[in-house]
């Protein structure tokens, strides 16, 4: 009898504390005679409901988030695919004296509001640069307009004319329109054209942000920690430190912007908007996170590591270096990467220092205007063109993608280093 | 303490007045005691007695512990250690530490050899190098065992194997004295047998202190035995005295099995 009770209690421990405390809280019975299932007891019976319960629970919680994040990605993806083919129109360009100095004059009337006009106002240039074409008239393929392109993809809101959707169904019963794989989404900045806005110019200017990011605040942070946790004295003044890193961690980002707005910008000059400016408050925001996620990885060497080299007669920076290093390496790399791209994916505290801002070309020094990858997708959203929309969700799967990518490679090196010892 | 039956012997470490304290608490009350050259001697006593704090305060291991501090003198070869210009670093190629769970580094069996005598700049890479991890491993005797696969990591060797791996680690800085704190409490009566078998042999080359909590192994292994009890030195004297006809009452309570 004292056996069947004791198996009981046993199993009752398997099912965690919360099951355990649910079984505690009913009111005593009398003692099941057997621990076999003959006969459940209704103290059995309810513990086994409780059982059942909580897997459903946590089924549900997981199914659910499954199933947004499913919906997500179909939405986004949904969204995105028409902004990588765009439409190209094929027409008549007569490279005229003209022409060289109004760009409406290169194509027919008819056709002027179908064909880019971003498109044509490059003509000008082009003539200049290739003086031999003038006065000749060739039959090309060029990008349409982005109302045409938003009408073939038939999308609500195209904004195109009545005549003009006659012009251009017209031109596709002689095979004038084609659809080709969207490169200006690749290799262009901001445009206040759909049709010429691409993401080069932000994604540049996202690499200088966290190069700048990466090169200030993976040495302090990873040096900080390393003194932190291996050299200085626990006391109340390292314990102090140690409090204030983690609340730096948790205050809301945009006030990193104001920090940076006030030091780098007001205080030592540095140009507004540049990836300077933003790769350095984008590093005071990461700094924590790295410091954190480094002792963690430093504390989580074995102690005993440390007390071999100690006893070989190796220094602290001996011990530290050639030991306790390699062995957090994997986690100190982790969390960098994930410091850094959250960092990427940030955009409040750049907003302060000037970054949302409207860059039609791809920067070329750490001073020059810049902005990134998810100040650039905010720019878009805001706009009303129904061709902005679909960059806009191109932005987002790009941004996803490198982040996708950037988590990836942290746990693969998490994994890959998983050391025993 | 019976310190007359050492007359005849050369001492290596001699303690003197040896307090300690963690923070208020006061973990050894002045010990005195002289450890001879080329001998082993155990240290026996109920868990948190003081002897491995005692045991760690030769090589100055307890410096790491913020809260930890030490009186008294403690003279290696005539020498204070805790005298103010004494390098730690130093001190520690002269006293080497075996610890209680094998600690080998998570590198290859030859670097883990390779590692300490390359720090101090004892010996250069290349040939010397190799012969001293020959050597040291083959003193260890895990030579056999190891010289075909001196590349693999040292942490997949078996429990005893990496102690004998720590323990060639230890030697291969050739130190005066090897410590050794409960060697052989992690290992299985085979493994622990090849390590009591070895500290005969090192005897030979070395001074060795060991703690213990296996009263068999401080017979077995030592020539001199302590028994430490609450922070003080009981008794100490050599190993046939102290299992066969201790001094005092505390000693052969615990000898016997009637306390600890």
């Amino acid at each position: 009898m004292n056996n069947g009770t004791e198996m009981n209690n046993a199993s009752d421990m398997h099912k965690g504390t919360e099951m355990n405390n649910i079984a505690l809280d009913s009111t005593v019975e009398t003692k099941s005679a057997s621990f076999m299932n003959t006969h459940k007891s209704p103290r059995q019976l309810k513990r086994e409901r409780a059982d059942k319960r909580f897997h459903w629970y946590g089924f549900t919680a997981i199914a659910m988030a499954l199933a947004f994040l499913v919906f997500f990605f179909i939405d986004i993806i949904g969204q995105a695919l028409p902004a990588f083919d765009k439409t190209e129109v094929q027409v008549t360009i007569n490279y005229t004296q003209a022409a060289t100095k109004n760009y409406n004059k290169a194509v027919d009337k008819s056709v002027r509001r179908i064909v880019s006009r971003a498109w044509l106002r490059s003509i000008p240039q082009y003539l200049q640069a290739h003086p031999e074409m003038i006065g000749s008239s060739h039959v090309e393929w060029v990008p349409a307009d982005s109302r045409v392109d938003q009408f073939i993809k038939e999308h609500d809101g195209h904004g195109l004319k009545s005549k003009y959707q006659r012009t251009v169904k017209k031109m596709q019963q002689e095979n004038r329109v084609r659809s080709v794989f969207n490169t200006t989404l690749f290799t262009r900045g901001d445009s206040k054209l759909p049709e010429y806005a691409g993401i080069w110019a932000a994604a540049v200017g996202s690499v200088f942000t966290l190069l700048i990011t990466m090169l200030v605040a993976v040495p302090i942070g990873v040096m900080t920690a390393i003194y932190l946790e291996e050299f200085a004295a626990d006391n109340r003044f390292t314990r102090l430190i140690e409090v204030n890193i983690n609340n730096l961690a948790a205050i809301p980002s945009i006030l990193y912007g104001l920090l940076g707005l006030a030091i780098f910008i007001s205080f030592f000059g540095v140009p507004r908007s540049s990836a300077l400016a933003g790769g350095l408050t984008l590093a005071l925001m990461t700094l924590p996170v790295i410091i954190i996620t480094t002792r963690a990885s430093l504390r989580a060497v074995p102690e005993s590591i440390r007390e071999a080299a100690y006893g070989l007669g190796a220094s602290n920076l001996q011990t530290a270096w050639h030991h306790v290093l390699p062995l957090a390496m994997p986690g100190i790399l982790t969390g960098s990467i994930i410091g850094l791209a959250q960092a990427m994916g940030e955009t409040a505290p750049l907003i302060i220092v000037g970054m949302m801002a409207y860059i039609p070309d791809a920067p070329t020094s750490i001073l020059d205007a810049t902005t990134v990858l998810p100040a650039q997708v905010y720019t878009w959203s805001t706009e009303s063109l129904r061709g902005y929309s679909e960059r806009t969700a191109a932005g987002i799967l790009v941004l996803l993608t490198v982040l996708l990518s950037l988590n990836a490679l942290a746990v693969k090196l998490r994994n890959r280093a998983q050391q025993t010892w | 303490m019976n310190s007359d039956t050492t007359t005849h012997n050369e001492t290596k470490i001699s303690i003197r007045d040896l307090k300690l304290w963690y923070g208020d608490f006061e973990a050894l009350h002045g010990i005195d005691l002289d450890i001879l050259s080329g001998k082993v001697t155990a240290f026996i006593g109920p868990s948190g007695c003081g002897k491995s704090t005692f045991l760690r305060t030769m090589n100055r291991m307890n410096d790491r512990i913020p809260s930890c501090r030490v009186e008294g003198q403690i003279l290696l070869e005539g020498q204070d250690i805790y005298a103010p210009e004494v390098d730690v670093v130093q001190l520690r190629t002269h006293v080497g530490m075996v610890f209680q769970k094998p600690n080998p580094f998570p590198k290859s069996i030859y670097e883990n050899i390779a590692y300490a005598p390359r720090i101090h700049g004892l010996v250069s890479d290349g040939p010397d190098m190799d012969e001293l991890v020959e050597t040291s491993l083959k003193k260890a005797s895990i030579w056999n065992e190891v010289k075909d696969k001196l590349q693999q990591s040292g942490t997949a060797l078996s429990g005893g194997q990496q102690q004998r791996l720590c323990i060639a680690r230890t030697i291969a800085v050739k130190p005066d004295v090897i410590l050794m704190d409960e060697p052989c409490s992690a290992l299985d009566p085979i493994a622990t047998a090849k390590i009591e078998e070895l500290m005969d042999e090192l005897k030979q080359e070395f001074t060795i202190v060991i703690v213990t909590h296996n009263m068999q192994q401080a017979a077995r292994v030592s020539d001199y035995t302590a028994y430490f009890y609450l922070g003080d030195l009981i008794e100490y004297a050599d190993t046939h005295t102290i299992f066969t006809a201790p001094k005092h009452q505390k000693t052969e309570d615990y000898i016997t099995g009637r306390f600890g």
